[in-house]
């Protein structure tokens, strides 16, 4: 799950981490109002970012400075309500603008290949770590965390100095480094990113100027796995981005995300999942969903997501694949059976049954005077000709 | 002797009292695999599945009162970290762990902990293994499997079951088949399964299924490339059609910052010489157009 800028500095700064105040800001007046208060705190500049959970703001125009409260209000009405990549902005996070003297890039993942956390950092900051990763790999340091005693403060850093921090900011950035690992467990996320972890030029109260490290940007991605044991954070869920499917389908306990095609899909496990869409694509058909029953699936899950399928109006034709482990093919039946009794309109479908309680399934189907198929090939063959046969 | 299960296999069951601990042992041992023992802490000293099956409270019991040497992990995600360190703790040589939705950041300390000890962990979220003829350990169906010496090895499920029953309907039977599991972080990758093929008298053949996210199918690539020079070997990988930044179902399963893509995978097979099909219904014949000879 992925979760706003403003929330994820909130998880941060729990953890020690030095990020400068914000204010979430959901109209041009209340941008206002914050931009006020950090001028009266002695802001030279305000700083208004668009809140929304695709990459790339900046480039769309959804992050832009403001000199006055005035000008902040301005600007918060023309990013409020803006469209980046097809998602409306409705909040924006309003701060005091940090005097950048250096950019860097500090972010924690899960290594799948070396099974442990992996710190990276580079001195490359503030763009794309992607963008790094392909035109300058060489300047991206990591280190593994030990996977008993967790990122130890020698790693850190070793990784302070790779990306050539000294005294007196090379303390600091072991605390940033430790705290951004710390967040990562703590809240189950499988990637912390601070991009960019800044060096800030300050003015104290004597007038004298000061150095110090701010993290300006933060980015997390929860562990889907790990939310139910942090009902906290299923609460930072942004609902405003998701498609309503979405929340019936976790009620529900399926994987579903929707496509742009017309041929509904409904398959047990996440792999044969996939290959039913890329064999509908295959055979010259359009999946309108990705759609997981999960293990084990009883009939009152399929009767959900026969509704999640039918609520979509593009689909024309289902295909239902069940290759029965875990799963009991008789339950899979039952379920479509009492699903199409109750169903909100007729579409054609193509049901296959295999594995597990295969037989008794087949024997329910035929008396319920299903389609069906006997192979994978054939189901997907037999769902696009539904598919077409229904759009002519 | 057969890799990972076999004859030799005496299996006890985490979690043997809960519905599919239940019903899955029942289809193990119909499978005749050696079923010795299952836990249900608080229950020890009851049996299970009509008597045949004595029930301890720890595992450790199951290793010293009846010899279990493998076990197979029924429990809920909360618990399943816990069961396999318990398994581990136990001399447990082979732990096959079915559950699914255990927290990535749970298992870098447990995966960590079976390396060190050097238990073989499988899973988690996976189907189990079977060598068919012999022994069935988890969740895949007794029926699509022929006796055999191709290896199967595939990071989903029921995507396993899809390309197993297509080799059994076309007369190629198997060695040994092992769902690895679809999460971000298992105990047993394919680059280890591969190991084990290469070094099995009884796999003459190899059929491997991946699927997008990650970089295992390349790992198992450069591998191929290198060291199974000759072994027939063929892939299915899914997901071609999978939108990018999206989870497909298997938390490892995501396309992110544009790497982990099917065609990357793809790419990687076909340069090492792996076939690789459109359908998983392919894969018999592009092991035979590989040489394989059954």
């Amino acid at each position: 799950m992925k979760i706003q800028e403003a929330d994820a500095k909130s998880l941060l700064l729990a953890q020690g981490l030095p990020v400068p105040p914000w204010t979430v800001a959901r109209s041009p007046a209340e941008v206002g109002t914050a931009a006020e208060t950090y001028f009266r705190a002695g802001a030279a500049k305000v700083v208004v970012k668009a809140q929304v959970l695709v990459g790339g703001r900046g480039k769309a125009g959804g992050v832009k400075l403001a000199g006055s409260p005035q000008e902040a209000v301005g600007v918060g009405a023309k990013i409020l309500g803006m469209d980046i990549k097809g998602i409306t902005v409705h909040k924006v996070l309003v701060g005091a603008a940090v005097d950048i003297v250096k950019e860097y890039y500090l972010g924690a993942i899960i290594d799948r290949a070396g099974r442990r956390i992996t710190l990276m950092a580079s001195a490359e900051g503030g763009v794309e770590i992607e963008e790094v990763a392909r035109q300058n790999p060489g300047a991206i340091h990591r280190v593994s965390a030990d996977p008993l005693l967790g990122l130890l403060p020698f790693q850190a850093r070793a990784l302070g100095l790779a990306i050539g921090l000294r005294d007196p900011l090379l303390n600091p950035f072991v605390a940033i480094a430790q705290g951004l690992f710390a967040a990562m467990k703590a809240n189950d996320a499988d990637l912390v990113e601070v991009n960019p972890l800044v060096i800030a030029s300050e003015v104290g109260p004597d007038g004298k100027t000061s150095q110090r490290l701010l993290c300006i940007d933060a980015k997390i991605t929860l562990d889907d796995s790990g939310l139910p044991r942090h009902p906290k954070l299923e609460v930072l869920r942004d609902l405003d981005e998701e498609d309503p499917t979405d929340a019936e389908a976790r009620r529900l306990g399926i994987n579903f995300i929707h496509l742009d095609g017309t041929i509904g899909c409904m398959v047990n496990g996440a792999g044969l999942a996939m290959t039913t869409m890329d064999l509908v694509k295959h055979y010259g058909g359009e999946p309108a969903n990705f759609l997981d029953v999960g293990g084990g699936a009883r009939h009152e899950t399929v009767c959900g997501a026969m509704e999640l399928i039918l609520a979509d109006p593009n689909v024309n034709a289902i295909l239902v694949n069940i290759f029965g482990g875990i799963t009991r093919g008789d339950e899979v039946a039952a379920g479509l059976i009492e699903a199409r009794a109750e169903q909100s309109r007729e579409v054609p479908m193509v049901v296959r049954i295999v594995g597990t309680n295969a037989a008794e399934a087949a024997e329910m189907l035929q008396k319920a005077n299903f389609v069906t198929a006997a192979s994978l090939d054939e189901a997907a063959e037999k769902a696009v000709a539904l598919s077409k046969g229904a759009a002519r | 002797m057969s890799i990972l299960v076999g004859r030799e296999t005496r299996l006890v069951v985490q979690g043997i009292t809960g519905r599919e601990g239940e019903f899955h042992t029942r289809a193990s041992i119909a499978y005749g695999t050696n079923v010795v023992a299952g836990t249900r802490p608080g229950k020890g000293g009851q049996m299970a599945i009509d008597g045949k099956v004595p029930i301890f409270d720890t595992v450790a019991q199951a290793v010293a009162e009846v010899g279990a040497n493998t076990s197979v992990i029924y429990i809920p995600a909360s618990g399943a970290p816990d069961a396999i360190l318990e398994a581990i703790d136990a001399g447990i040589a082979t732990i096959v762990c079915i559950t699914e939705g255990i927290p990535a950041l749970d298992m870098i300390p447990v995966v960590e902990a079976a390396r060190r000890i050097g238990a073989r962990l499988i899973g988690p979220n996976c189907p189990g293994a079977t060598s068919p003829g012999r022994a069935k350990i988890g969740i895949i169906p007794a029926s699509i499997h022929k006796e055999g010496r191709v290896g199967v090895v595939s990071r989903s499920g029921t995507l396993t079951y899809e390309a197993v029953q297509a080799m059994t309907d076309a007369g190629l039977g198997q060695s040994t088949c092992v769902g690895i599991g679809g999460d971000p972080i298992i105990g047993t990758t394919f680059l280890d399964v591969l190991k084990l093929f290469r070094d099995d008298p009884e796999t003459d053949a190899i059929v491997m299924i991946g699927e997008i996210g990650g970089s295992a199918e390349e790992e198992a690539a450069a591998f191929a490339a290198e060291h199974l020079k000759g072994v027939p070997m063929a892939a299915f990988i899914a997901g071609r059609t999978a939108p990018p930044g999206r989870r497909m179902g298997h938390a490892g399963a995501i396309i992110s910052g544009g790497a982990g893509t099917a065609a990357e995978k793809i790419a990687a097979l076909e340069t090492a010489g792996v076939r690789v099909a459109d359908s998983p219904t392919q894969l018999p014949r592009l092991l035979l157009e590989a040489g394989y000879r059954p």
